[in-house]
C-alpha cells in the first residue's frame, strides 16, 4: 500500500565519479555509481536495499544522509515539523536542523567509534552537533538512549575498546537514536556480527521501530537478514534499481534474473537444498562502463539481442512490483524445487533453464 | 552415500593457550576431532570459539599460541602415524607436510600470495620447494592448475599479479596454489567470507568439485551455517574452545542435539522463510576469557542447564543412533 505522503521520497538520484588511472592519473571517463534511482519509504516501514559490493547501495545511503553531494535528483523528506523539503536544495546551514531527523548506523562497530572518546561523548556528539544543549541534558539523554538499547548508564565513562562487537553496535545505535530521528539509514548494520549477536541486534532494531515509529533504510547484502527485517525491498545492480517489490513478492516471485540469481545463490541451512550452480565467469558487478544496454546483460542467462542495445526501464509488472527487464519472465523462486539436492551435485550445471 | 573413510587426521585432548600479560587465555580446551579420508568436515562456531587457532595448530602455525596438551595425529601416505604436535614448528619435518600433505587457504588470499611476483611464479615456486616437476613441465602444470580451478584464461592469469585479479579470481588462484602440490588434506579457513553470494557459491562448488575429483579430505572452517550446509559431509560445532556436537550434515540440520547448536539454528534470519515476530536469541554473551566456566562451557547461557551437574562436571561424549555425538548431560552418559 503506497503511502500518499511517504517520509522519504527519492527521485532520479544520480551520482557519478571520474574514473582515473594511468601514470598521470588522467580522467578516463565516468562511472555512474548511482544511476537515476527512485524509491519512497512510508513512515514506520523498513525499506531494504540489497546488492553486491560495488552495486552503489552504500553510495545511495550516503547521498540520502547528505555526506556526499548528488549530481542530480531530489530527496524529499517529510515529517510533521518539516512538512516536505528537498534535501538536495538546502544549503549546509539550512540542512543542519534536519540532520537530527536523519541518522546513520554503520557496519563496522570497531572502526566507526572513535577509540579516544568515551561512550558519553560518542553518543552525545550528535546532540551537540545539532543544537545547543547543556551538559546535564546531554548526560540525561545519553543515559536514556543507552537504556533503550539495553546498556547500563554506568558504561558512559568507558571507552569503546572495553566492549564486545555486539555492545559496540548497540552504542552505535544509541548514538543514532540520541537526537530522536525519524529516519535511520543502516548500512550493513549487522553484517560484521556473529549469528547470535546479529539476532539480538535485529530484535532491538524491530523493538525500537515499534516504540518510536522509526523508518529504516536498511542497506545489506544478506538476503536472510533483509527478509526478516524489511517490508519492501529494492535490488540494486550496477548503480540501477533492477527490481522493487514488497517482501512477499520479491522472495516468493522474483521478476528480475538478477534477483533470482541472488536468491538462488544465498546459502541456506538446508543440506538438501543446495544453491543453484552459479555460472562461473568474470563478472564485474561494479558500475558498467558502456552506455547502452542492460547492465546485467553479460551475466544474464535469459539475454537476447535487444538486451545489449537497449537499457530496460523500471516498469510496474504487478501491484507494487516493478522490474527493469525487457521480458516478463517466470522465474524460479527461492523455495522452489529448482534448487538441487546433494546427489546431483555434479550434474546441475544447467538447472536454471 | 560415500562409504565411510579411514581416519586421516585425529586430534585428541588438544589444548592451546595464549600467554598474555594478564594471564593465560585458553583458546582451545581438550578438543577432540577426527577427519576421515575423502570427506568434508565443516567446523562452525562464532568468533572467539577457537576454530581458527585450532586449524592453524594442525600445520603448526598456532604461534603466538602454544600447544600445552594433547595430540594431532596425521596418518601419512604409507599409513604411518606422524605426531604433528611434537614437530618443531620451524623444522624440516613440518615443512615437508605443509602444502604437500596438508595445505591451507585463508579468508584473505593475500595471506598466501605476495604482491611482487606473478601468480604463476608463486605457484611454480611452491612446487619447486617440494620438488615437483621442473622446467617446462612445471610451467604446464601451473597452467593446468589454474585451469582446474576454472580460470577462463589460465595462461594469461599465470602472468598476472594478484592485485590484477578480482576477489573471486584471487580466491581461485589461491586454491590452485594450495592444490598444486597434491595435498591430501585441505584446511579452508573462511575462504568465502569476504565474497559476494554468487561468487561464494561458485567457490564452494569449485571446492566441492575439486575435493571429489581428487579424493581429498577438507576441513572447512566457517561461522556461516548455510555455507557449511552447502559444503560439508559432517559438521563439528565449537563453543569456547571445545567441540560440543558432531553430526553428519543432514542429521545436524534436521535434528540438532546440543542446546547451543539448537540456539544457533533458531537465531538465524533465513532467506528461505518468513519469521514472524522476534528471532529467538541466546541470552548473555561470551564470558570473560580469563574466567572459563567450570563444568560444561555452555552452562551459563544454556536454557536447559541442570544446576549442580552442568556447572560442575564436564560432559562426556554421548554417541547416538543417528550417527551424531554430543557432549551434553541432557543426553545421559556417565552422569545422568
Amino acid at each position: 500500500m503506497p503511502d500518499p505522503q511517504p517520509l522519504l521520497e527519492v527521485t532520479d538520484l544520480a551520482k557519478s565519479y571520474a574514473l582515473r588511472g594511468g601514470f598521470f592519473d588522467r580522467t578516463k571517463g565516468n562511472v555512474q555509481a548511482v544511476d537515476h534511482v527512485s524509491f519512497s519509504i512510508p513512515r514506520g516501514q523498513t525499506f531494504g536495499l540489497v546488492g553486491e559490493s560495488g552495486s552503489g547501495k552504500t553510495t545511495t545511503g550516503r547521498l540520502i544522509v547528505r555526506v556526499i553531494e548528488p549530481d542530480t535528483g531530489q530527496i524529499v523528506f517529510r515529517d510533521e515539523e518539516s512538512g516536505g523539503v528537498d534535501l538536495v536544495k538546502l544549503s549546509s546551514r539550512q540542512i543542519r536542523p534536519l540532520r537530527k531527523k536523519i541518522q546513520m548506523i554503520f557496519q563496522d562497530p570497531y572502526s566507526s567509534l572513535d577509540p579516544r572518546m568515551t561512550v558519553l561523548r560518542i553518543v552525545g556528539e550528535p546532540l551537540r552537533a545539532t543544537g545547543s544543549i547543556s551538559r546535564r541534558a546531554t548526560r540525561d539523554r545519553v543515559a536514556e538512549v543507552l537504556e533503550m538499547v539495553g546498556l547500563s548508564e554506568e558504561y558512559m565513562n568507558r571507552y569503546p575498546h572495553a566492549f564486545s562487537g555486539g555492545q559496540r553496535q548497540r552504542i552505535g545505535i544509541a548514538r543514532a537514536l540520541a537526537t530522536q530521528p525519524s529516519l535511520i539509514v543502516a548500512d550493513e548494520a549487522v553484517s560484521a556480527l556473529d549469528v547470535s549477536v546479529q539476532a539480538q541486534i535485529l530484535n532491538l532494531l524491530r523493538d525500537l521501530q515499534e516504540r518510536f515509529r522509526l523508518t529504516y533504510l536498511f542497506i545489506a547484502h544478506d538476503l536472510g537478514v533483509v527478509r526478516y527485517l524489511c517490508d519492501r525491498v529494492a535490488v540494486m545492480y550496477s548503480g540501477r534499481l533492477v527490481e522493487i517489490a514488497d517482501k512477499p513478492a520479491l522472495y516468493g516471485n522474483p521478476k528480475h534474473p538478477y534477483t533470482e540469481s541472488l536468491l538462488a545463490a544465498a546459502p541456506r541451512p538446508e543440506p538438501d537444498k543446495l544453491p543453484i550452480k552459479q555460472p562461473s565467469m568474470e563478472s564485474p558487478s561494479g558500475p558498467h562502463p558502456f552506455g547502452g544496454g542492460c547492465a546485467y546483460f553479460p551475466r544474464c542467462p535469459y539475454r537476447r539481442d535487444v538486451c545489449s542495445r537497449e537499457a530496460p526501464q523500471l516498469r510496474e509488472v504487478a501491484g507494487g512490483q516493478s522490474v527493469a527487464c525487457h521480458f516478463d519472465l517466470t522465474l524460479a523462486n527461492a523455495n522452489s524445487p529448482a534448487i538441487c539436492g546433494r546427489e546431483n551435485l555434479q550434474s546441475n550445471g544447467s538447472a536454471v533453464h | 552415500m560415500r562409504p565411510e573413510g579411514n581416519t586421516i587426521l585425529e586430534v585428541q585432548d588438544l589444548t592451546i593457550r595464549f600467554h598474555m600479560r594478564q594471564g593465560p587465555v585458553t583458546a582451545v580446551d581438550g578438543l577432540e576431532l577426527s577427519l576421515e579420508e575423502g570427506r568434508v568436515l565443516g567446523v562452525v562456531g562464532e568468533s572467539g570459539c577457537g576454530k581458527s587457532v585450532m586449524s592453524r595448530a594442525l600445520i603448526r602455525i598456532e604461534a603466538p599460541g602454544t600447544i600445552e596438551k594433547g595430540s594431532v595425529r596425521y596418518i601419512d601416505r604409507d599409513g604411518c602415524e606422524v605426531a604433528i604436535e611434537k614437530l618443531d614448528p620451524a623444522g624440516r619435518a613440518i615443512r615437508r607436510i605443509r602444502w604437500k600433505e596438508i595445505a591451507m587457504i585463508f579468508q584473505e588470499p593475500m595471506t598466501s600470495f605476495g604482491p611482487q611476483h606473478s601468480i604463476g611464479a608463486q605457484i611454480s615456486e611452491a612446487m619447486e620447494l617440494h620438488g615437483i616437476l621442473r622446467g617446462r613441465d612445471r610451467q604446464q602444470a601451473v597452467v593446468a592448475a589454474l585451469e582446474s580451478v576454472g580460470m577462463p584464461r589460465p595462461t594469461e592469469t599465470a602472468e598476472q599479479y594478484p592485485y590484477q585479479l578480482s576477489g573471486g579470481m584471487r580466491q581461485r588462484a589461491m586454491i590452485a596454489m594450495a592444490l598444486s602440490c597434491g595435498p591430501r588434506i585441505l584446511i579452508a579457513d573462511e575462504p568465502t567470507t569476504a565474497l559476494d553470494v554468487s561468487t561464494e557459491s561458485q567457490i564452494l562448488d569449485l571446492l566441492r568439485e575439486r575435493q571429489m575429483a581428487l579424493g581429498m579430505s577438507v576441513l572447512y572452517i566457517s561461522h556461516n551455517l548455510g555455507v557449511v550446509a552447502h559444503i560439508a559431509d559432517d559438521v563439528a560445532v565449537m563453543y569456547l574452545g571445545r567441540v560440543v556436537e558432531r553430526s553428519p550434515v543432514r542429521v545436524l540440520f534436521a535434528a540438532a542435539k546440543h542446546p547451543y547448536t539448537l540456539a544457533l539454528l533458531r537465531s538465524l534470519a533465513r532467506v528461505d522463510r518468513d519469521i514472524p515476530g522476534r528471532l529467538e536469541v541466546l541470552s548473555g554473551g561470551l564470558p570473560d576469557p580469563f574466567l572459563r566456566p567450570a563444568g560444561c562451557v555452555f552452562h551459563q547461557r544454556c536454557p536447559e542447564c541442570i544446576r549442580g551437574l552442568c556447572d560442575r562436571v564436564v560432559p562426556r561424549w554421548v554417541r547416538l543412533d543417528d550417527g551424531s555425538a554430543v557432549a551434553c548431560h541432557l543426553y545421559g552418559g556417565d552422569h545422568a
